[in-house]
């Protein structure tokens, strides 16, 4: 393969594309593992647009924003048949 | 119509799994914690808000009373923010469910209690028996005091339960009302403003929380320090 780094500490930006599944099978999916995938993914977001000393409130908004979407998806099935359709 | 009123508090489960509990934990990622002296917006604005309710809250408890501090001021964050999160388009607010605000109600009623039969036996048995009652009317007035006493958890979680439920429903109602007089020109802008306004007054859920924790702060009060 064309790249220096070994393989499994490679950023996903940074993998070529031919190497990609075996990038996404040697990830790290035990329980403990996606905890910490979690974990990190929160820190980032936190520490760059919330934990500034003059942090804005669109950041947060999307949070926020991101939390109605999930419960849009969450609820479709039943939403489905409110629309204002003639046939549901 | 019937169906789709109430399925927004069904409990969200995906697969079978709980996805509730993902929702119920929510909004600790929306408080989040530092030890600096100095921090980012979001945490001084909380802390500001946190040391202004403790104060006024806490100021009238003895030391005793006050080691219950932490308890009532994470009941008011949590209650506070759950409500307000309830309020955003399909959310599923949890304190809707009676299940869960029986389960804050009683453990904390009964902590109070307990504690003040304990350490203060005769004082917190006075309580069933008002000063100066007439003697013939001392057994129904005791019979109604201890009906009156063991109410008070139910009627805590209930009340919350209720007025949170009663809230989304009429929001559900009147928006659905709107949409379906859309056709119908006049009325549609009357109907809309009723739904600001409801809005707003639904907003004062933050009211709901204060009821809460100063009903539970009274009563904690009452009969442990008398």
């Amino acid at each position: 393969m064309a790249s220096v780094v070994p393989l499994k500490e490679e950023k996903l930006l940074e993998v070529e594309l031919g190497e990609l599944p075996s990038w996404i099978l040697m990830r790290d999916f035990t329980p403990s593992g996606i905890a910490g995938a979690f974990q990190r993914g929160y820190y980032r977001y936190y520490n760059e647009y919330v934990n500034v000393k003059r942090g804005s409130i669109a950041r947060l908004s999307l949070v926020l924003a991101a939390y109605v979407v999930f419960n849009y998806r969450r609820s479709h099935k039943e939403l489905k048949h409110e629309r204002p359709r003639k046939y549901h | 119509m019937n169906e789709n009123l109430f399925a927004s508090f069904i409990t969200p489960m995906v697969f079978g799994l709980p996805l509730v509990t993902l929702i119920v934990l929510f909004p600790s990622l929306l408080f989040p914690t530092s030890n600096r002296l100095v921090n980012n917006r979001l945490i001084s604005l909380q802390q500001w808000m946190l040391q202004l309710v403790s104060k006024q809250m806490m100021s009238i408890h003895n030391t005793k009373g006050q080691t219950w501090a932490l308890m009532l001021m994470s009941l008011i964050l949590f209650i506070g923010s759950t409500n307000l999160l309830g309020l955003l388009p399909h959310s599923f607010t949890p304190t809707t469910q009676l299940s869960m605000n029986l389960g804050m109600a009683i453990p904390l009623w009964a902590g109070a209690v307990i504690t003040g039969f304990r350490n203060k036996t005769k004082a917190s048995l006075a309580h069933f028996l008002p000063q100066g009652t007439p003697t013939p009317l001392i057994p129904m007035l005791v019979i109604i005091e201890t009906i009156s006493l063991f109410i008070q958890p139910v009627a805590l979680a209930v009340r919350l339960t209720a007025n949170i439920t009663a809230g989304h429903l009429l929001i559900h109602l009147i928006g659905g009302a709107t949409l379906a007089l859309m056709s119908i020109n006049t009325t549609t802008a009357l109907i809309t403003f009723i739904i600001l306004i409801l809005l707003t007054v639904l907003e004062f859920a933050v009211a709901m929380i204060q009821a809460y924790v100063f009903t539970l702060l009274v009563s904690l009060y009452l009969h442990d320090n008398t």
